[in-house]
């Protein structure tokens, strides 16, 4: 494992993160100190836009297109217009709360230092003098080594005024958040900063436009904004290399389920399910066979085996019909029902759903009554039908935000990969599904890094 | 807050409550409240964090810890309790010294939360949502704690619980009642009790 190959995880230390001394000597903040120091903003803008980086939250938009639009208000001698806000906001999203995601959780625990620095140089390209790291409020022990980290980086200037002899000033501070997944969704996670119910808003204004408190605003995933400090140290073409045939970069792929050894490793974007689940997650668990999977979290779509042979970039795994999202395989083995799957996940869309529009609040319950109608042996052939309709009602453009399609893509790839285990439910009036005592098989060994 | 006076004898009489936030929280969770609003670019958007601080040295959130908090931070009542109960984890009941939250979601559901929901609950004689009659635990689910590699998982007060069996939760729970003396932290009383009523 070097800074080369594996740049994001190769500093990480779960038992004891670097203190700044320690990432300083290992070659940290050198990409924060070549930004400021060396770089315009506008320079780093093109670095990264040019190096391609995607957004590693679910949704791989751009992060140079994200930043691109936000205004600017710097002239070129160096004065600050007259029109400009008092204050421009950088957001990290550390609300990780993707059912079967667990892989910020390993960056924030284990070097919290990569992300302080990256939050420097987004905030320096976007002339963001505030930042907050929005974490979710279960992560107690991410909270407690960010905010020591954040105290350090005050204390050797690399936060606070005049950073390193720069004019550049930027106060960073640590949101922790009291448990809401909604919370995620970046138009809903500015509410929640703002101290309201966290329900996402109508997009536009787009938050680089108008986001906290009415300012321009730009949110960032966790992973998306660790990449930076490497892009910046190791420059674009390097980051390219990572992943020849793919989106540029690494990512970390996790795997969860019925495998020998559920982690989370740093990959080159772009490697196949396979790879991932049988090289390093060891394949599923003995006496178990692999059903199916969802490859990024609990709101996407169900692949099977056959697709192992899928890269797991944006493009491939959308033209295998489902989503990249965040990269964290939940396994469905044959010995567990996907009826019951499905019920659990789709409880987890109706208590998160926010309740602002119709179509997620009564359509996500729902969903689950007849799910729990028909995992008990009560389900009616014409159920089939409901859930379907279902779908469509809750699908895209039809609600205020990405929660209920979110929710449809698992439900939906269910019906139609798992049709016959539906059906079976319906007939026989039971789940044919032995509870195979899971705790006597559940032996997990700890895996990744 | 104003008053509704009683009008019938058969209609129950809603006390309403006039409360000083200054005699009710301590200058200590004033001054951390206000640290909180000085980060920020508006006092209504401590509320959240305002919520967790009173939350955390009184246990839960009263109706009087409401009124107080919305009166410090201006803010109207209703709204700070619609950013209240929009949160899991800030509880508008009185729980246990220690919360259990047990991961629900998918992971933990594939890989034996079933089994250790039942032991707990069979070992504490509660269900989810209920106070064991020590007050020493409430039980409460929790979605995905991000532990899905470690599955199954629950979290109870700021530290998470990993690969639990039955058998390892009932012997953590144990751990926890030998380790600590029964404190009651119950300590608010309903809200009819603490409150100074309108016009006395």
């Amino acid at each position: 494992m070097t800074a080369l190959n594996k740049p994001l995880t190769h500093l990480i230390n779960l038992d004891k993160p670097l203190s700044i001394e320690e990432y300083i000597k290992k070659g940290g903040y050198q990409g924060a100190s070549r930004a400021v120091k060396d770089l315009t903003p506008a320079q780093v803008l093109n670095m990264v836009s040019d190096s391609g980086l995607k957004g590693r939250g679910g949704a791989g938009f751009p992060t140079g297109m994200k930043w691109g639009c936000v205004p600017m208000f710097t002239n070129e001698d160096g004065t600050i217009k007259d029109n400009a806000p008092e204050f421009k906001y950088l957001v990290c999203n550390a609300d990780e709360m993707e059912p079967g995601t667990f892989k910020d959780r390993y960056l924030l625990e284990g070097v919290p230092h990569q992300l302080i620095e990256a939050m420097i140089i987004a905030a320096y390209t976007i002339e963001a003098n505030r930042a907050y790291i929005f974490l979710r409020g279960e992560y107690h022990l991410s909270a407690k080594r960010l905010q020591k980290a954040i105290d350090e980086a005050y204390e050797n200037n690399w936060l606070g005024s005049n950073i390193q002899g720069t004019k550049i000033c930027l106060d960073l501070y640590l949101h922790t958040s009291a448990g809401r997944y909604i919370c995620g969704e970046e138009t809903a996670l500015i509410n929640a900063l703002e101290g309201k119910r966290a329900i996402p808003r109508a997009k536009p204004p787009f938050p680089q436009f108008s986001g906290l408190f009415g300012k321009p605003t730009v949110v960032n995933n966790v992973e998306t904004l660790c990449n930076l400090p490497h892009i910046l140290t190791n420059g674009i073409d390097w980051f390219k290399s990572l992943s020849p045939k793919s989106d540029p970069g690494t990512k970390l792929y996790a795997a969860c389920g019925r495998v020998k050894s559920a982690g989370v490793w740093e990959l080159p974007m772009g490697t196949t399910i396979r790879e991932v689940l049988y090289t390093h997650a060891g394949g599923m668990m003995d006496g178990f066979k692999l059903k199916g999977l969802l490859p990024g979290g609990a709101s996407t779509d169900f692949l099977l085996p056959e697709h192992l042979d899928t890269p797991m970039d944006f493009d491939s795994i959308a033209k295998a019909g489902s989503r990249l999202g965040t990269g964290g395989l939940i396994v469905l083995d044959d010995k567990s029902c996907p009826v019951a799957m499905v019920l659990n996940l789709l409880k987890f869309f109706a208590q998160e759903s926010c309740g602002w529009c119709t179509p997620c609040r009564d359509g996500t319950p729902w969903a689950v009554e007849v799910l729990t109608r028909i995992e008990n042996g009560q389900g009616r052939i014409e159920d089939l039908d409901t859930l379907a309709n279902l779908c469509d009602f809750m699908w895209l453009g039809k609600t205020h935000c990405a929660l209920a399609p979110g929710a449809v893509e698992p439900l939906k790839s269910a019906l139609k990969y798992f049709h016959d285990d539906f059906e079976q439910h319906i007939d026989k009036g039971c789940c044919s599904y032995s509870t195979l005592g899971s705790s006597e098989h559940a032996v997990v060994h700890q895996g990744g890094l | 807050m104003t008053q509704v006076t009683q009008q019938e004898t058969n209609i129950q009489v809603i006390n309403s409550i006039i409360l000083d936030y200054r005699q009710y929280l301590s200058s200590e969770e004033i001054n951390e409240i206000e640290h909180e609003v000085s980060i920020l670019e508006t006092r209504e958007a401590a509320g959240i964090e305002a919520l967790k601080i009173i939350q955390l040295r009184r246990g839960w959130v009263s109706d009087d810890s409401l009124l107080a908090i919305s009166q410090l931070l201006k803010i109207s009542t209703a709204q700070l309790e619609g950013v209240a109960t929009f949160y899991n984890l800030i509880y508008r009941q009185p729980v246990g010294h220690y919360v259990i939250h047990i991961c629900d979601s998918i992971s933990c559901h594939l890989l034996g939360y079933n089994e250790v929901l039942e032991a707990i609950k069979s070992h504490l004689g509660i269900e989810y949502g209920q106070t064991t009659s020590d007050g020493f635990f409430t039980l409460l689910s929790n979605v995905c704690l991000g532990g899905c590699d470690k599955a199954p998982v629950m979290m109870i007060a700021d530290k998470h619980y990993e690969y639990l069996t039955p058998d390892k939760a009932i012997a953590i729970l144990n751990g926890l009642s030998q380790s600590h003396p029964l404190t009651s932290t119950i300590s608010e009383n309903s809200n009819i009790q603490a409150l100074v009523k309108d016009g006395e």
